[in-house]
């Protein structure tokens, strides 16, 4: 196996526009997990069962089928039904509808975690339901889940190559674009897979020191 | 504090100011229980406005599950509660909204918002439930603040004060609130024992100086003497005996009452 120094050098113009793509997918779709997330913790927690069992059986259904799998029907089967999305905002969709199954778990431990006494003290100040929520519950369920949020966005870069199976061109799109024009292989792979590497290293000790600061 | 607006509670601010000695609070019949525990039997007892009322008796005799009936944390399974003539249960929402503004709760543990300075757990309710302006609420907030001794405090954050601290300001939170009754659940049983002096001390002074209905569960029974109008002996869910603190503390009529203050005094 050679090591040619000349191919990351032709590599790298490639390589940023994957870069771009990829935090672009990462940002737009921790942005979706972390809202949508949010909305379905809350909907669970509605009075009424008629609230409950839908979001209840449809994230569950989502939580327990392959990103991939997903990815594939919403870039094959909604432009049949008429809505035709770019590859990027159905990647983009998908990785947040999938992370929101999970952000929704992080914010319902997060919401129960706060103490009893806090749902009391607000209701006799006669604190409304939603300014008990805004103001109380949620900046209190908030601050202790960071860290698990941190969590879920790295899992989410590692994920975002999977776009490349619906011809989204991010970091392992570009790769493989240049090898099949270049025949050099080794190089770009192996430059995106440090890239991952020196994305996720530091933001996991980002989200370490977080947690010491927040979690207490 | 102006003259001619009394810092803690303030009969005008209410649609009726309660004739001081007319019921304000009614027990009629209530049983709450708790699986097969029932801890409230069948209990019937009023408050008269701007009388301080003491609960003592062992732990689990239902002192405290009276104090979270009329503050609505919780539903009674019979009887009915009435609060200045108006029923609470059942009753729609808006009502139990107008009734829970005359009451105010100091709990054990104080419950103070930690995501909020000190400053804004007090002036977050007078802003956003009855519409004070913000300046007005803080000027009353640091009135309060001076009022419990914790003048300096206002930007701190709760988690950095001391239990007792913590415990006056959750006392000033519900005075801005300016309710016609105050229910104190224990507020001293959470403490460190040289705390206990300091809030004890603020409440003598909150119940000398205003007109304010208390009903107080604690076990500090120097404080309820000095404090109460009545003294209430709880037993399993039932008023075993009543009176003036004199006579409750100085020649209690039943035997069970007369092994209890001798366990903890």
């Amino acid at each position: 196996m050679n090591w040619d120094w000349n191919a990351v050098r032709d590599f790298m113009p490639y390589f940023w526009d994957g870069l771009a793509v990829s935090l672009q997918a990462l940002l737009l779709g921790s942005l979706i997990s972390f809202g949508l997330g949010l909305v379905w913790a809350l909907l669970m927690r509605a009075p009424t069962r008629w609230v409950r069992w839908p979001v209840g059986t449809v994230t569950e259904f989502v939580r327990d089928t392959p990103l991939l799998v997903q990815l594939f029907f919403l870039f094959y089967v909604l432009p049949e039904w008429g809505l035709t999305f770019s590859a990027l905002t159905t990647g983009v969709l998908a990785i947040g509808l999938h992370y929101s199954t999970y952000t929704m778990q992080v914010y319902r431990a997060g919401i129960e975690a706060v103490p009893v006494g806090q749902w009391e003290a607000a209701t006799a100040l006669n604190l409304p339901v939603r300014r008990t929520w805004t103001a109380v519950i949620l900046p209190q369920a908030i601050r202790r889940v960071v860290p698990a949020l941190g969590n879920y966005v790295i899992a989410m870069l590692k994920d975002t190559p999977i776009l490349m199976v619906i011809t989204v061109l991010e970091l392992l799109g570009q790769a493989r674009l240049f090898s099949q024009q270049h025949f050099q292989f080794t190089e770009p792979i192996t430059v995106i897979g440090v890239a991952f590497v020196l994305i996720s290293y530091p933001a996991s000790l980002l989200i370490r020191a977080l947690e010491r600061r927040l979690v207490r | 504090m102006s003259a001619d607006t009394p810092l803690v509670n303030d009969p005008d601010a209410h649609a009726n100011p309660p004739v001081d000695g007319s019921e304000l609070i009614r027990l009629d019949h209530v049983t709450k229980r708790f699986g097969s525990n029932t801890v409230l039997d069948d209990l019937d007892f009023s408050v008269e406005s701007g009388k301080h009322v003491t609960l003592i008796g062992p732990s689990g005799s239902g002192k405290t599950t009276i104090l979270r009936l009329l503050m609505t944390l919780t539903k009674p399974d019979e009887g009915t509660i009435t609060v200045d003539g108006e029923q609470l249960f059942p009753a729609p929402e808006k009502r139990v909204r107008e009734i829970r503004k005359k009451i105010g709760m100091v709990f054990q543990q104080f419950n103070l918002f930690p995501n909020m300075t000190v400053l804004r757990n007090i002036t977050e309710a007078p802003v956003t439930v009855l519409g004070m302006p913000k300046d007005e609420a803080e000027a009353r907030a640091l009135e309060l603040l001076d009022l419990v001794g914790l003048a300096d405090k206002a930007d701190a954050r709760p988690t950095r004060l001391s239990g007792g601290q913590q415990q006056r300001v959750a006392i000033a939170r519900a005075l801005a609130m300016r309710p016609q009754v105050l229910l104190l659940d224990e507020v001293t049983s959470a403490l460190d024992p040289e705390l206990v002096a300091g809030v004890l001390d603020v409440l003598r002074d909150i119940a000398r100086t205003t007109d304010i209905t208390m009903l107080c569960v604690t076990h500090e029974m120097n404080f309820a003497r000095d404090i109460s109008d009545q003294v209430l002996m709880f037993d399993a869910g039932k008023v075993i005996e009543s009176g003036p603190p004199e006579r409750i503390f100085g020649d209690p009529e039943q035997q069970r009452t007369r092994e209890f203050l001798g366990a903890i005094l």
